[in-house]
């Protein structure tokens, strides 16, 4: 893999990029590698104690987790993409992401499960908290909080030299977790992503022989594998027919009961079907950074925005 | 005017199935030639040589026989008995073991770039194995023929005496002082050093075409870097690392001078103790008789020559195999 021609491209539109010395004044600590911590703090961070979670409470798995972020900023080099975002994702509820593109909802998401990190030059600042347990912070590691805090990417990406099977336990074999029944798991979460009965005869087959919108109901199945508290999940349906779309929005509804859903959308109708609540981005002139506009129910954001930006984009008026 | 019919039709009379005509441009007919042109010239080249070493390679054939010229460990120009097996086993021996010190060592070097070195220093890197990739290996030989030879001795000392639960590492039981130059190990280890370049280069490049969704969707489900290089990263490469430690092997087979100066003189006999004196090696065989040959030891190399290419053939066709036997999904 090549994080290499990612950092070029960044690197052309920016050239300041590489220059390390152009880092925001409030970095604190010099980035080493991307996946560790190469978080630069905005808040002056009181040291946690760094106890073991115990088995059985918040930080276990099984139920759902509200998910809070605290502004949250973030930069590609030097350049802010995300200005003091703050939301708070609750249990229970699906919160929808949308506003126009470019606006930083999937750097936002990124951010939630400590995958914006992955990118060389990408810096963050401000706090997330899984049930008030800052997943920047030292009790999780960082492969802790992407198990408890699952994702699913706009593109498909089974991957390829896996069977369908092997693909729902992947997240097992790649965290190294035990898991006694393996049969009943793989049915499992591939009925909750509404798979099973197109897949259950050919479970040893690629990962690839599947369709797209199959491709991507067993890319969901894979996280739930994993048992996460939160699932993020940008764009799952933009390379999606209508009848997947479907399919995968009813998948939405019925894991929502379990895992907290966080969803970007640029599908105004999909955002309502699915979302409790709305939070809407935007980047509000040529080079400054995104922000949330405004956030709250759904409902209401649909019908009564108090801004009227957000009246504009939900009605079609721009973006 | 009759309507064309709507939707479907049974009429068969004009349902004959026909393949576009293609109106190739000037251009694409004037490249189609010399593509075309460029190919052929290749294909007789490389028939003309096969041809022209089997037409060589007769006489000494004709003279000892076929099975006993690739069944035979000997060398003996005066009398004109020539056998290759013991090269062909001490070909084999020098160039395994280069690939098994030049193999991990490439591969964890590619990773490294890719993975783990700072953007700037991998980029450095990759430019300069790049670079060694493309030097003549006589370079590296020379390098490890100064660094390697005596300071190996000891190292050779070493395994036999504390290795001796592994056949390959006893000495043999000739009586007095054992010699510890000129031996496969040594030899191994030199062009080992020479191949690790192109195996890294290669198979560096392979492996950083992973899509980055996959290298993504393996640590959001929790993997570690890893995980991922085991999970994903080595499956996807797996056939690139192979081509590229196929391109290694052959140039571990035909390695010349370097094994040449290592061994000095050439055993003709399969000899198991790889650490100590006496190895074969067919390249290493043609460069040392070739100067002061008579006409039937000149036509006894060629063949040897021929095995060469037959072994590399062979080897290469086997990997191909193996890949393609292992390779699931595609
Ligand atoms: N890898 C990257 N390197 C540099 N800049 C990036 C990178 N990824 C995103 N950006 C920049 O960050 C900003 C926010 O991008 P982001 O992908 O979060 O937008 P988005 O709201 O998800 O857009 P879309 O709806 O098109 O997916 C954009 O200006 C984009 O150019
Ligand atoms: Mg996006």
């Amino acid at each position: 893999m090549s994080f290499d021609q990612f950092e070029r491209e960044v690197a052309t539109q920016d050239p300041s990029l590489e220059d390390w010395n152009g880092l925001p004044p409030i970095v604190a600590a010099e980035p080493d590698s991307w996946s560790s911590g190469l978080i630069a703090r905005e808040i002056a961070k009181v040291p946690v104690p760094s106890t073991q979670p115990m088995p059985g409470t918040s930080l276990g798995s099984g139920s759902p987790a509200t998910l809070a972020a605290t502004d949250v900023s973030a930069w590609f080099g030097s350049r802010k993409v995300l200005q003091r975002c703050s939301l708070r994702m609750e249990a229970r509820q699906v919160t929808a992401l949308i506003g126009p593109s470019g606006c930083g909802k999937s750097t936002f998401l990124r951010i939630l499960n400590r995958m914006h990190e992955v990118i060389r030059v990408a810096k963050v600042a401000g706090s997330v908290e899984l049930d008030g347990v800052d997943i920047y912070g030292r009790e999780l590691s960082v492969t802790q909080v992407r198990m408890r805090i699952g994702m699913v990417f706009q593109k498909p990406n089974p991957f390829p030299a896996m069977s369908i099977r092997e693909n729902v336990l992947a997240g097992l074999k790649l965290s190294g977790t035990k898991s006694t029944d393996r049969d009943a798991l793989v049915e499992e979460c591939l009925t909750r992503a509404g798979l099973w009965t197109e897949v259950k005869d050919r479970l040893n087959e690629g990962g690839m022989s599947l369709s797209g919108g199959q491709q991507q109901r067993l890319c969901i199945a894979r996280s739930l594998a994993v048992r996460p508290r939160v699932l993020l999940m940008d764009e799952p349906c933009s390379a999606l027919d209508p009848i997947s779309t479907r399919v995968v929005e009813e998948t939405i509804q019925q894991i929502a009961d379990d895992i907290t859903i966080v969803i970007v959308t640029h599908n105004m109708q999909q955002a309502q079907r699915v979302s409790h609540q709305c939070a809407f981005f935007l980047v509000e002139e040529q080079g400054v950074p995104g922000r949330i506009v405004e956030a709250g129910a759904t409902d209401h954001l649909f019908n009564q925005p108090s801004d009227e930006r957000t009246l504009a984009y939900v009605t079609g008026r721009f973006g | 005017m009759v309507a064309p019919p709507v939707g479907f039709s049974d009429d068969p009379s004009n349902d004959i199935p026909i393949r576009p005509a293609d109106n190739p441009t000037v251009g694409d007919r004037i490249f189609r030639v010399i593509c075309v042109a460029s190919a052929s010239v290749a294909l007789v080249i490389i028939a003309a040589t096969a041809i022209f070493l089997l037409n060589k390679s007769r006489p000494a054939l004709a003279k000892t026989g076929v099975w006993h010229f690739f069944t035979a460990s000997v060398w003996n120009a005066a009398v004109g008995d020539f056998g290759v097996l013991g090269l062909v086993i001490g070909t084999i021996t020098i160039a395994t073991i280069a690939l098994i010190v030049a193999v991990p060592l490439a591969v964890g070097m590619a990773l490294f770039v890719n993975e783990y070195a700072p953007p700037r220093i991998g980029r450095t890197l990759t430019a300069v194995i790049d670079l060694l990739a493309a030097v003549p290996s006589l370079i590296f030989g020379m390098w490890g023929y100064f660094a390697f030879k005596n300071h190996l001795i000891p190292v050779s000392r070493w395994i036999s005496d504390h290795l001796v639960a592994i056949p390959f590492f006893r000495l043999s039981n000739a009586t007095g002082k054992p010699d510890f130059t000129g031996s496969s190990m040594i030899a191994g280890l030199v062009v080992g050093m020479m191949i690790v370049p192109i195996i890294t280069s290669v198979s560096r490049d392979v492996m950083a075409r992973v899509p980055r969704e996959q290298c993504e969707g393996a640590l959001a489900l929790g993997g570690s870097r890893w995980a991922m290089i085991r999970d994903v990263i080595l499956p996807y490469g797996k056939s690139g690392v192979v081509g590229a430690t196929m391109l290694g092997f052959g140039r571990a087979l035909g390695e010349t001078v370097a094994v040449a100066l290592v061994l000095q003189n050439i055993s003709y006999q399969a000899n198991p103790h790889i650490v100590q004196h006496g190895a074969g090696s067919i390249a290493a065989n043609i460069f040392l008789r070739f100067g002061e040959a008579s006409p039937l030891e000149l036509s006894a190399l060629v063949a040897s020559g021929v095995a060469l290419m037959a072994l590399t053939f062979t080897v290469g066709f086997a990997a191909r195999r193996v890949v393609a036997r292992t390779t699931r999904f595609s």
